[in-house]
């Protein structure tokens, strides 16, 4: 890998820096002599999605609730929509919507009745069964809202933190515990807000919940950013090297490989080989003119890139040891 | 203070009564879909009044109160009402806060623009409105069965007693909520702090039979207190408004006792384990 992630530099790719909508700088958070968060900066750009990566125990959920305002940090500069979360009324509460980490529907009401009681604690809200209709509840509106699915509980729960309309939505672990299609009816519901401008911080330890949803991926371990990129390009992804692998017929042996590739090559057992490569195209037409001059078929060629979740494992364990 | 701040004022005022009376209409409609709300709230004082009166009360028995004797059986009615008006105001905002905060409920809430005081007042209100509704129903069953009825000279102070003690058994609940730490411990706690009481404070055994050192005990807590006060109001004997001012003193000075401490220990988030 070329970067060091201990350098990693503040994100500065909002158009004009005041344009933040979240701007923390040097957060430091301490519970006792604890040291949870150890100097994090980071910016959210308006529109954008985050998302914020990081193993148990990272300081995902103690980095949102100082961000929603619930923690008072130990040190540091935050400013969500231009206001201290910590110091920020009911006037800033306006304008931001949470999804907690754990949190049981309204006890005895229904799905409409849950949005009516929330709908009231704001000034300007949004329409109820519009709501409702964006997170694909509208079938389940009448029902009691404790009665529902673990999915679509989570469902109200992203509908509760949009009713009143805010610019931005925090959702912490949005799908922990769900069955895959429960997991995508919730990704969906959430890529449907890029559609209504709202910026997303979210925090997740599932790499394709990242991939899938966010812009921009922030990876937190230990209490400190140790990456930032785009689902492409995290950790140096877009320039690791890519692995080329096919099985060789039985007529041809490992030697008959051209010159220009036998370096790479490593050999597997039945025939199976294994290149690495920084220059996946290059290799590959080498490899496409060897078979057709001598007239073989690699039926099992399988070219492969590293995965986000392979990158994210290898600067977790680099960052563990 | 200039006509735009009063104005202001008068707008923060209007929006927070709005807003308690939002709560207050969810927060009822709530207590009335829950089935162990209704059953320990409404059924239980009516199963214990008749029950009570029917074991106890008949042929021609009689408890002494102030200035003469009552059928036994109608002096259940303000004994069982002080336990209906404590399991309304008290125990049920008690187990509900509770699981409300431990669910993450609360938190959300707090996560919204609603002031804390509209949330606190919205669910008080609920408490106080069972209360009523719950006394209502024991009247009117003893009316119904043991032929007792209000004097319409003490009624006003019947409502005063009931609302004055309904707010703060509701200001000593939020106390105990933020004392208690588990959901589950919620139901258990409030029982062992209100059986012994009602024994000692005329709500099961009419005070006149209760030994002088017992009396002496339940007279330091509100719950003698609360039922004196439900007693002198309902009891056919009492000359005057029948307002006891000093036994609603004390029921009061509980409750604002038990605010201090809410106001001090409440919290939002959950404090599970």
């Amino acid at each position: 890998m070329t970067t060091n992630a201990k350098t990693v530099q503040p994100s500065t790719s909002c158009a004009e820096h005041s344009d933040a909508v979240v701007a923390v700088r040097g957060l430091v958070m301490r519970y006792g002599r604890r040291e949870v968060l150890r100097g994090i900066d980071l910016d959210v750009c308006p529109g954008e999605i985050l998302a914020f990566l990081g193993p148990n125990g990272a300081g995902k959920t103690t980095t949102l609730e100082i961000l929603e305002g619930f923690r008072t940090r130990s040190d540091g500069d935050v400013t969500v929509l231009g206001a201290d979360p910590a110091e920020a009324g009911p006037e800033w509460r306006e304008r931001v919507g949470v999804v907690l980490q754990e949190c049981e529907p309204e006890p005895g009401l229904t799905v409409r009745e849950c949005l009516a009681l929330y709908a009231g604690y704001y000034r300007a809200p949004r329409d109820i069964d519009d709501t409702i209709a964006l997170v694909g509840l509208t079938d389940r509106c009448d029902a009691i809202a404790s009665q529902l699915s673990g999915g679509q509980r989570r469902r109200l729960d992203v509908a509760l933190a949009l009713i009143g309309d805010p610019d931005i939505v925090f959702l912490d672990e949005p799908t922990t515990g769900f069955d895959p299609s429960a997991r995508r009816a919730a990704w969906e519901v959430i890529a449907g807000l890029r559609q209504l401008g709202k910026t997303i911080f979210l925090t997740t330890h599932y790499m394709d919940e990242a991939e899938y949803l966010a812009d921009r991926i922030v990876v937190l371990v230990g209490g400190r950013i140790v990456a930032e990129g785009t689902p492409m390009s995290l950790g140096g992804r877009e320039r690791m090297t890519a692995t080329i692998s096919f099985t060789l017929p039985a007529s041809v042996a490992a030697r008959d490989l051209p010159a220009s590739l036998a370096p790479l090559a490593e050999f597997g057992p039945d025939g199976g080989v294994f290149m690495r490569t920084e220059s996946a195209l290059v290799h590959l037409q080498m490899l496409a003119d060897w078979t057709l001059t001598h007239g073989i078929d690699l039926p099992d060629l399988v070219v492969r890139r590293p995965s986000l979740e392979d990158v994210y494992l290898e600067l977790i364990a680099k960052e563990s040891r | 203070m200039t006509n735009a701040d009063r104005a202001a004022q008068h707008d923060v005022k209007r929006t927070f009564t709005r807003l308690a009376t939002h709560q207050f209409r969810y927060d009822l409609r709530a207590f009335f879909r829950n089935r162990q709300s209704q059953f320990f709230t409404l059924a239980l004082p009516v199963l214990f009044l008749i029950i009570f009166a029917s074991v106890f009360g008949g042929h021609d028995r009689t408890v002494a109160v102030a200035g003469g004797h009552i059928d036994t059986a109608v002096s259940y009615v303000p004994g069982i009402m002080t336990l209906g008006l404590i399991a309304a105001a008290f125990i049920n905002l008690v187990i509900s806060v509770i699981a409300q905060r431990e669910a993450g409920v609360l938190k959300r809430r707090r996560a919204t623009p609603v002031p804390a005081g509209a949330i606190i007042a919205g669910r008080a209100l609920t408490g106080v409105v069972t209360a009523l509704g719950i006394a209502g129903l024991l009247l009117v069953i003893g009316w119904a069965a043991f032929d007792a009825h209000v004097p319409a000279r003490t009624a006003p102070a019947l409502g005063l007693t009931i609302v004055v003690g309904a707010f703060s058994f509701c200001c000593l609940g939020y106390a105990l909520a933020s004392l208690v730490r588990d959901a589950d411990a919620a139901q258990p706690v409030t029982q062992a702090v209100m059986l012994p009481l009602y024994f000692i404070s005329g709500v099961f055994v009419p005070v006149s039979t209760l030994p002088h050192w017992l009396l002496n005990i339940a007279t330091v807590f509100p719950v003698r207190h609360l039922a004196a006060a439900l007693l002198t109001a309902y009891n056919p004997h009492t000359r005057g408004s029948g307002l006891a001012t000093g036994d609603l003193l004390i029921v009061a000075a509980w409750g604002a006792g038990g605010l201090i401490v809410a106001l001090r220990r409440f919290t939002w988030n959950p404090r599970g384990h």
